[in-house]
């Protein structure tokens, strides 16, 4: 068995014995192996290659971007996806145009630890991929499997654009997989996580889950709910998403992060105003509240949907 | 120096007769500073340059058409009329392309030199430039910290030209002298007076010596007066009188000029018959760029990825 985590640290281990141009660079990397032990033991097995930086998002993200015009891909980790923000002008501004601006490619990947844990509070549960997708000239990849973890994540360091790479932090232990995948879907497809006739639920990350939970609740009740997982964010499948809604004629649209804007208002428009007479009722979101993200797990377990909170959302939308 | 001054001066009558879009900013005063940076760095080296160092970009070896075509917006020019003015570079050739955001090039130049550290090259300098308020910025920090922690071989200038757009020093920092802050970075700081050309070849070719031979980042102060408005929208009427007319306020070129007579190492002749060839040259460039077409949005890309496959078509 491996997990989520374990499929990080090897698609790491991977891509620094595939490619000389791969190194990690991150708050207590090295030999400490990370935060959370994604990069545990890479430090001894690739000597050189996997860095400590001080606690400088900016000059860490910034001398990334200067190591892909001089041909490097390194591997960024943030120790939590809370703290890109420091360096964010380099994400956004930097990176996002190098390529745009120079014809210079910027093949950086930033790992972005995202999501909420039972008791992690404001700072240490933020998914950051919808603020990040505003910005034109990013991939932002959203895995939710432990196969996704660990292809998309190879993928992400192959692609020559930077690619914010939002691994969830509730699944790191939780999610367990038989072993690595052989073969994957690219990055840019959604995959369809649950077949289902009567509705649909667009979603990504960790929500997959809850979802998919819901979705067996309400079997028991006779009906069956497609879940489609993005996998991407940015670029969203449209087409998929299109396709199932044409399936079921309604759309739920599920995501951890805060209700205005992001994600699931970009799938909630585009079904909107590509789809509007495939929907039997209107679309519907479920975010989390609109509030910073509480500490306590009793907050915290309401503060963000969970599979009753989507089970009862979908009920109200089968109503309708 | 001389092309710098001369080229510039033409590209602001240019902005004055609207014939330029967005801004046009001003290396004045800053040439000998600029020009000796630039000359002490090599082919291979690493140079990101900022605003005032138009004369630094030609030392490099930027060739002035690519000055006249980002400022004017030519198609041909290196940024395609997707960006203007200083912001232009060949990243590929060592020479960056800055981003607006003050301080942000530091951490670049470090990455680069990072990647040539990985790929076994010795003897490279990365270096780039900022001004007193570029100091202020977290993103300065960072980045010297990180320099100086990696031992990177960087050279830092800072042209401390007494303000930051109108903030004068004493409202952008509290420290002594900039140069104090080396020894709390744990890098090799220097001071330079930038109004003359000798002290500036002098002083800032020992710093790219220093970190050509492995001495870790190298961080130059120099002091000076901008010579001119933030850009050449401004006026500039906030700089007291009585420190134009005090030493910071001397004109480097001048001062140059003067000495290269004084020690008779060219002619008044020589010196007109070479302002006059420069100016030929940069009116020639300009009339060249005129005749050259604008970007045209029907044949733009509008695809910001370098993996076209990865475009969000919906957003097309
Ligand atoms: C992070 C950031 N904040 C604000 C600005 C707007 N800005 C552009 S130049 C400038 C003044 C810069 O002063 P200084 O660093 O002293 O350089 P100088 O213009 O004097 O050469 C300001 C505030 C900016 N470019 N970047």
């Amino acid at each position: 068995m491996i997990t989520y985590l374990e499929a990080i640290r090897e698609a790491q281990a991977k891509a620094l014995t595939d490619d000389p141009r791969v190194y990690i660079y991150g708050q207590d990397v090295g030999r400490f192996g990370g935060a959370f032990k994604a990069t545990k033991n890479l430090a001894h097995e690739f000597p050189g290659r996997v860095l400590d930086a001080p606690i400088s998002e900016d000059a860490m993200v910034g001398s990334a971007i200067g190591a892909a015009i001089e041909g490097m891909r390194p591997i960024v980790e943030i120790q939590y996806a809370d703290f890109s923000t420091p360096g964010f002008n380099q994400i956004v501004n930097h990176a996002a145009s190098l390529y745009w601006r120079t014809r210079v490619p910027c093949p950086i990947t930033v790992r972005l630890p995202s999501g909420g844990t039972a008791g992690s509070g404001p700072f240490h549960s933020q998914s950051m991929e919808g603020v990040y997708a505003q910005y034109p000239g990013l991939v932002i990849l959203t895995p939710a499997t432990v196969e996704d973890a660990y292809s998309m994540l190879l993928e992400a360091v192959a692609i020559d654009d930077p690619v914010l790479f939002c691994e969830h932090k509730y699944l790191y232990y939780h999610l367990k997989a038989e072993g690595l995948p052989t073969e994957a879907l690219p990055v840019g497809k959604a995959r369809i996580a649950r077949p289902g006739r009567d509705v649909t639920v667009v979603t990504y990350s960790a929500m997959v889950h809850e979802a998919l939970a819901a979705a067996e609740e309400l079997s028991g009740e006779g009906y069956e709910v497609e879940v489609v997982d993005l996998r991407s964010i940015k670029p969203i499948d449209t087409d998929t998403v299109l396709a199932s809604v044409a399936r079921t004629g309604r759309l739920l649209a599920v995501g951890e992060a805060w209700p205005w804007g992001g994600v699931t208002a970009e799938v909630v428009a585009r079904v909107a105003s590509e789809g509007l007479a495939l929907l039997d009722a209107p679309p519907r979101r479920l975010n989390a509240k609109n509030t910073p993200i509480p500490f306590h797990p009793n907050l915290w377990g309401t503060h963000r949907p969970t599979a009753p909170t989507v089970a009862r959302a979908l009920r109200d939308l089968l109503r309708l | 120096m001389l092309l710098a001054r001369v080229l510039e001066e033409k590209l602001a009558s240019l902005y004055r007769a609207g014939k330029i879009n967005g801004g046009v900013f001003l290396g004045k005063g800053q040439e000998a500073l600029s020009a000796s940076l630039g000359m002490s760095l090599r082919k291979g080296d690493i140079f990101a340059p900022l605003i005032r160092d138009q004369a630094g970009r030609l030392a490099f070896g930027e060739d002035i058409l690519e000055a006249v075509r980002t400022y004017m917006g030519s198609a041909l020019g290196p940024m395609r009329g997707r960006e203007g003015n200083v912001h232009r570079g060949r990243p590929k050739d060592g020479y960056y392309a800055m981003i607006s955001h003050l301080g942000a090039m530091i951490s670049v130049v470090c990455g680069g030199l990072i990647a040539r550290r990985f790929k076994g090259e010795k003897g490279v300098v990365g270096a780039t430039c900022i001004g007193d308020g570029g100091t202020s910025t977290g993103a300065f920090h960072e980045a010297l910290n990180l320099a100086a922690v990696e031992k990177l071989p960087l050279v830092l200038l800072i042209a401390n030209n007494q303000f930051a757009y109108s903030t004068p020093n004493d409202r952008e920092f509290a420290c002594h002298d900039l140069v104090d802050r080396a020894i709390g970075y744990g890098v090799e700081g220097h001071k330079v007076d930038a109004t003359d050309l000798d002290a500036c070849l002098d002083v800032v070719g020992r710093a790219v010596a220093r970190a050509r031979e492995g001495h870790g980042p190298q961080m130059v102060v120099a002091s000076l007066l901008r010579l001119s408005g933030h850009g050449e929208h401004d006026d500039a009427s906030y700089i007291p009188e009585a420190l134009k007319a005090a030493h910071l306020g001397q004109d480097c070129l001048k001062t140059a000029e003067c000495t290269l007579l004084d020690r008779k190492w060219i002619s008044p002749e020589e010196l007109a018959e070479l302002t006059g060839s420069i100016q030929q040259q940069v009116e020639e460039a300009i009339a060249t760029v005129q005749r050259e077409p604008a970007p045209d949005p029907a044949t733009e890309t509008w695809c910001a990825l370098a993996t076209p496959g990865l475009d969000d078509t919906f957003c097309a």
